[in-house]
């Protein structure tokens, strides 16, 4: 009776921590700058793919694509930012929501075109694999490792935008962009940092999703509502409230699959609605 | 501005001046008359057409004329098509009483849910909207006994429009009853356009706060609106349904809904033609485009919607507008 129970929440919040990793730096760009940014999972994408490329193509071991793959998603993301996104920030949602999902379709053109629809799947190492036992419940070694980068995250993230002089610009910048100029912040600077941080973090969350979910082109669309759930569930701009929220949504998919599959995703979709009726700025939102 | 001569003779002139037709309108509904005699192979695009083309304009009500954006409006023209689809196939095949069930039912349900949406605003209407649209479509899913799921609604037949027209395979009775109803529908909508109603609705949209202000109760008329948006919605929906005589999950994807944003946008949101031009363009041009890789069209419409969005925020109409408003000026 326990054994399935611990088993079903351990995968449930292993999932959480990937939905988390996907979705932190959403929480981010779109919680401090208010950028409505669907094209999000497009960058988490670009992460996946590097990382097979290089794993498959070159033979860089897996661990040594990551850092590349969080570099090449900033990197696009920055040049996207200086050239279109910027000119956006202080239009309405519905313009942001409609270049970034017009750059969705881009990317999922092509990235079918450059490699094919097929699944794509990656090596991990070997210590990787496999589970440990524990109290006769077996635990996947690759979800450990996943729960232990999302919890490094999650605290590097929270130390670094409380208690760094780039975080506390960050804050000034999003607060009151006026102020913060009058104060000799480079605003611009500041937010196309934020937004180079933001999109690695979805290229690293790519990279490491991809032993679980797979990869596929249509990879920017599936995760993107998954995404978005867990960031306005959470409360915008809120790192602790993005993680209770992944936590939640894993934990109910995994929890909801496994003992009322016949609900499907119905379950999540209306925790979803619920909660933002009860609290239209999410769990933890300020506004 | 030319309008502000019109404003300062009095509201109602301003606004009967806004109803008279023009030659350029009368143009347009003639036009659609063509595909009859010059593409007489195409009447079943031409009627997919007219269909995307209603559900364009039930989204431009309430998007384009009252600001609330919704990533979800395939759930009415989902439940449109469902309704009649189901009618049908238990044995009432009747065309126009069905689009008339189908869209009550689409209207209950959006009368129902305008009391939710009513209530948001921003990112978490979005979200709203968005999450709606996919509870409904998991549940049409997980409701397989009733709508077939995954593999689609199977045996609707349709009986012949006043048991004279049948639906045949070249289209024309499916394009002659799909103009037939966005035509009128599209006289309602504008005339609901250009009625003191209409014009709180645009209030709505520029500022939502300081309507009750002036005596305008924003929240009722949202409710209004959102219903009568969903009602048409659920016509389109119907008429798909009654004219292809199949229903499948796709009617309430997430792809829908947002398809049809793209499509009112490129046209021209908050422009009564810009929901029709725009499913012109669209259709005509994925009809051509995916017969060579259907793949990478969305290549195609990505950029052209980033295009869109940088370069004519108002969509090709406000873009037309804008043309022709700055080569008068020259000329005068």
């Amino acid at each position: 009776m326990i054994g399935p129970l611990v088993g079903v929440l351990f995968d449930g919040f292993a999932y959480g921590m990937l939905l988390f990793l996907l979705s932190v730096g959403l929480s981010v760009t779109l919680g401090m700058m208010n950028f409505v940014n669907l094209a999000h999972c497009a960058f988490a994408m670009l992460g996946g793919y590097v990382s097979v490329t290089l794993v498959q193509q070159a033979g860089l071991p897996f661990f040594a694509t990551l850092p590349v793959a969080f570099l090449a998603a900033a990197l696009v993301s920055v040049a996207l930012e200086q050239t279109l996104f910027r000119r956006l920030y202080r239009a309405n949602e519905l313009d942001q929501v409609l270049l970034t999902i017009g750059i969705v379709f881009m990317s999922v053109a092509a990235a079918a075109y450059i490699f094919g629809t097929i699944h794509q799947a990656v090596t991990v190492p070997a210590y990787l694999r496999g589970s440990i036992s524990f109290m006769g419940v077996s635990f996947a070694v690759y979800r450990l490792f996943l729960v232990g980068v999302a919890l490094a995250i999650t605290i590097i993230l929270i130390l670094a935008l409380e208690y760094t002089r780039f975080g506390a610009q960050v804050r000034a910048a999003v607060d009151n962009q006026r102020m913060a100029r009058g104060l000799g912040i480079n605003v611009e600077g500041v937010f196309a940092l934020t937004f180079a941080l933001g999109s690695g973090l979805a290229g690293l969350g790519g990279a490491l999703a991809i032993e679980i979910i797979g990869l596929d082109p249509s990879f920017a669309f599936t995760f993107l509502i998954y995404v978005l759930i867990v960031v306005a569930v959470g409360g915008l701009g809120s790192i602790g409230g993005s993680f209770v929220a992944a936590t939640l949504l894993g934990i109910s998919d995994v929890a909801g699959k496994y003992y009322i599959p016949e609900l499907g995703a119905f379950l999540i979709y209306l925790v979803m609605v619920t909660l933002l009726m009860w609290r239209p700025a999410g769990l933890f939102g300020k506004r | 501005m030319a309008a502000t001569s019109e404003i300062t003779a009095g509201p109602l002139a301003y606004l009967r001046a806004q109803t008279r037709w023009r030659p350029i309108e009368i143009a347009f509904w003639l036009a659609t008359l063509l595909p009859f005699f010059l593409f007489p192979n195409y009447l079943v695009l031409a009627s997919q057409i007219a269909i995307t083309a209603l559900f364009a304009l039930s989204l431009d009500l309430i998007l384009g004329y009252a600001g609330i954006v919704s990533l979800g409006h395939a759930a009415f023209f989902g439940l449109g098509a469902y309704t009649a689809g189901i009618i049908s196939k238990y044995g009432w095949g009747e065309p126009l009483s069905g689009l008339v069930i189908a869209s009550s039912v689409a209207a209950i349900v959006g009368y129902a849910m305008s009391f939710i949406i009513s209530r948001f605003r921003h990112l978490a209407l979005i979200m709203i909207t968005l999450g709606l649209g996919l509870l409904l479509h998991e549940a049409a899913n997980s409701a397989s006994w009733l709508t077939g799921g995954a593999d689609g609604l199977q045996g609707v037949k349709i009986w012949p429009i006043f048991d004279r027209f049948k639906f045949d395979l070249y289209g024309y009775t499916a394009y002659s009853y799909s103009l037939i109803v966005l035509f009128i529908v599209f006289l309602v909508s504008r005339r609901l356009i250009h009625s003191p109603f209409g014009l709180a609705l645009r209030g709505i949209r520029e500022n939502p706060v300081r309507m009750p202000a002036i005596g305008a109760p924003s929240r009722a008329h949202i409710r209004k609106i959102y219903t009568i948006s969903a009602a048409i919605a659920g016509i389109a929906g119907a008429l798909l349904a009654q004219t292809t005589e199949t229903v499948s999950l796709e009617v309430l994807s997430f792809g829908r809904s947002a398809d049809v944003v793209v499509i009112l946008i490129l046209g021209g949101a908050g422009r009564l033609y810009g929901g029709l031009i725009g499913a012109i363009i669209y259709m005509v041009a994925r009809d051509q485009f995916s017969g060579i890789n259907p793949q990478y069209w969305y290549f195609w419409i990505g950029m052209l919607l980033v295009a869109v969005v940088m370069l004519l925020p108002n969509g090709i109409l406000g873009g037309l507008a804008k043309l022709v408003s700055s080569v008068r000026s020259r000329a005068s």
